[in-house]
């Protein structure tokens, strides 16, 4: 095989000189199956990085891990130097993380505006005026129309651009997404890959992007490759090669 | 006229009680999923509440007993509150999800309560006091060695027996000591009675009718709880959260919402609301450590009948179960068939309090063949969450 071995990916992970994110060997069980093995993973500041795999390679659970939705048996988890492994999703995310899982979880029975004030629970300071910044509404014009329509009504896609914007709310220092464009049309995936990337450039974020279209894997620096729990494959997304493409993403 | 004016009233008037009562296991069951067995005896701590504050005011003179029933609303909703955040943080909060452990558990606290308010006395408070000073003060103090972990198991064993032994000693010490008016039971097992305050007594005549005060501030304070409740929920911080962890717990997590503090507040307000039907209760008639007995079942009918997580279902319901109550208890029906003897005496059979609630009962379980899942059911897809 002509990618890099898994100890290969450790070297490049370890050598990221500003870690937003920094984990190390990390295993996960979900009862007694064992589904991350040995992962060694890293966000650089400011930087896009993309995890691509098969359908149930384990993904979805490595991100939910490091929100602190499931816990590692071993393995340490760093965000921003500090270890985050003991702490709490609420907390999580008041430290900067913003989540966007799969499948979106909009609060159904909730108003669009109210499901976008939510977003501003991850800030520190409480008491600041509720409102929503004109910028959200710059990056999903959709979202500007419906405010009083409930979470629950919106199609996929709506759903899914309300799901960004409402991270974005709590001014996350890293953005986890989780297959933004799962069973969404081509011209909103284009929608949304352009907010994403404006992001990035407008507010220097880091961004954690789990992805299966390969347009917008493009557009990360970084990419890590995961089979079977591992991570198997790592590099500069400009050195994706055919050959991984056909091995690891779903197109 | 004057008849159909009546039983309306009495029956609104019953259903404002039930619906006080079922306000806060609305809240608690409605949006939280806990089945609180013991939130009759909130209800009973609040009536007890309102005793107390009555007692404490009484010796005050004119403008001070009169409006003492607002200090007692007060008093009873932050009592109630209090014992039900300690009752979520020290039993509910372990069986989340587990409605079967969590039935049996407060039931178990249910029956607690209700021994504690008949034999709290200066002895009791005293010695349970002391052990609890004793115990968790030795705990606090051991807990600061570096090798509490190891030690902690042996530091339980020998703490509880010398906690114990001392607490029992020194009541028994005291009471022996100081005798009667230290050992006697401060409420017992016979019931108390609240007066209602000069200005509630008496009532507003409508014809030849007669509304009686009581009732009527019972009506107003159920209006007001409803408003109160309906503010917070959709008009506060605190109840957004509410909503957004009720329907959507882990994604609340996800952004930020602290959902230990959440589950607390809506529990405590829960709670508060059962500490103020108290209240109410307490207006109506005697109090005794049973009282919540009385109400649970009915609270409970409240909330399923209206469909479980709905405000407005409650509502509906508890007026028709209060309409249905009166109408069926007071025999207002049967006077229309005086040409059928044999349709006049089935209503008279059941014209007693308690052939009413059997009725009802029917009713209810009749209905529930038919809308399972209550007047308002949950639409959409968090109903299975
Ligand atoms: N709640 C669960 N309990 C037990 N096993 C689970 C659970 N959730 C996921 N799994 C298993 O864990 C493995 C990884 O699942 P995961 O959701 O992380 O996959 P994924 O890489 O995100 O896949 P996809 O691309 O389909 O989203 C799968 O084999 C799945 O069957
Ligand atoms: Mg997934």
């Amino acid at each position: 095989m002509s990618y890099t071995k898994s100890s290969a990916a450790v070297e490049s992970s370890g050598a990221i000189a500003d870690p937003m994110l920094d984990i190390t060997n990390l295993n996960v069980y979900y009862g007694e199956s064992h589904i991350l093995r040995n992962v060694d993973f890293g966000v650089a500041s400011g930087k896009m990085v993309c995890l691509i795999g098969r359908n149930g390679v384990g993904k979805t659970t490595m991100l939910k891990t490091i929100m602190g939705l499931l816990a590692p048996r071993t393995g340490s988890i760093q965000f921003r130097g500090e270890s985050i492994v003991r702490k709490s999703p609420d907390q999580r995310a008041r430290l900067g993380i913003g989540y966007v899982p799969q499948g979106r979880e909009v609060i159904p029975r909730l108003t669009i505006k109210e499901n976008l004030l939510l977003g501003l629970e991850a800030l520190p300071g409480k008491g600041q005026k509720k409102e929503i910044p004109e910028e959200i509404f710059e990056l999903f014009p959709v979202l500007k129309t419906m405010l009083s329509r409930m979470g629950g009504d919106l199609s996929g896609g709506q759903q899914q651009q309300l799901a960004i914007a409402r991270a974005l709310m709590g001014q996350p220092k890293l953005l986890v997404l989780d297959e933004p464009t799962e069973g969404i049309q081509p011209s909103i995936i284009l929608e949304i890959e352009a907010a994403v990337k404006r992001i990035i450039k407008e507010r220097g974020i880091s961004v954690l992007l789990v992805e299966q279209h390969l347009h917008f894997v493009r557009q990360a620096d970084w990419y890590y490759a995961m089979q079977k729990g591992g991570i198997v494959a790592s590099g500069p997304t400009r050195e994706l090669s055919q050959e991984i493409i056909q091995e690891f993403l779903a197109v | 006229m004057s008849g159909l004016l009546d039983g309306l009233f009495n029956g609104i008037s019953i259903g404002a009680v039930l619906l006080l009562a079922a306000l806060g296991l609305a809240i608690v069951f409605g949006l939280m999923g806990v089945i609180n067995m013991a939130h009759g005896e909130l209800i009973m701590l609040g009536a007890y509440t309102t005793f107390v504050v009555q007692n404490i005011f009484k010796p005050l003179g004119a403008p001070w007993s009169d409006f003492y029933i607002f200090f007692a609303l007060v008093a009873a909703f932050i009592v109630a509150a209090l014992v039900g955040v300690l009752l979520e943080r020290t039993v509910v909060r372990y069986l989340y999800g587990r409605p079967l452990e969590t039935l049996l558990a407060t039931w178990g606290v249910s029956l607690i309560l209700q021994q504690f308010i008949r034999s709290v006395s200066p002895q009791f408070v005293v010695g349970v006091g002391l052990f609890c000073a004793l115990y968790f003060g030795a705990i606090a103090i051991i807990s600061r060695r570096p090798d509490f972990e190891r030690i902690r198991n042996w530091a339980i064993a020998i703490m509880v027996p010398i906690s114990v032994a001392i607490a029992l000693t020194a009541s028994n010490v005291l009471g022996q000591s100081f005798k009667l008016g230290f050992t006697r039971p401060w409420f017992g097992t016979q019931g108390v009675d609240v007066t209602a305050p000069k200005w509630l007594r008496g009532g507003l005549a409508i014809g030849d009718s007669q509304l009686p005060y009581t009732r009527l501030f019972i009506i107003a304070l159920t209006i007001v709880c409803l408003l109160g409740i309906y503010w917070f929920l959709n008009k506060t911080n605190w109840g957004l959260r509410i909503r957004s962890v009720t329907q959507n717990r882990t994604m609340s997590a996800c952004l930020g919402i602290p959902t230990q503090k959440v589950d607390a507040i809506t529990f405590a307000i829960g709670s508060g609301l059962a500490g103020i039907a108290g209240c109410a209760v307490a207006l109506l008639g005697s109090v005794s450590s049973n009282t919540g007995q009385a109400y649970i079942v009915d609270t409970f009918m409240v909330v399923v009948i209206g469909g479980v997580g709905k405000l407005i279902g409650s509502i509906m319901a508890a007026g028709a179960i209060g309409i249905l109550s009166y109408v069926i208890g007071s025999n207002a029906i049967g006077p229309l068939f005086d040409s059928m003897p044999f349709v006049k005496s089935i209503f008279e059979f059941f014209a007693t309090a308690s052939m009413a609630k059997v009725v009802v009962f029917a009713l209810i379980v009749v209905f529930l063949q038919f809308r399972p899942a209550g007047l308002f059911p949950q639409k959409g897809r968090t109903v299975e969450a």
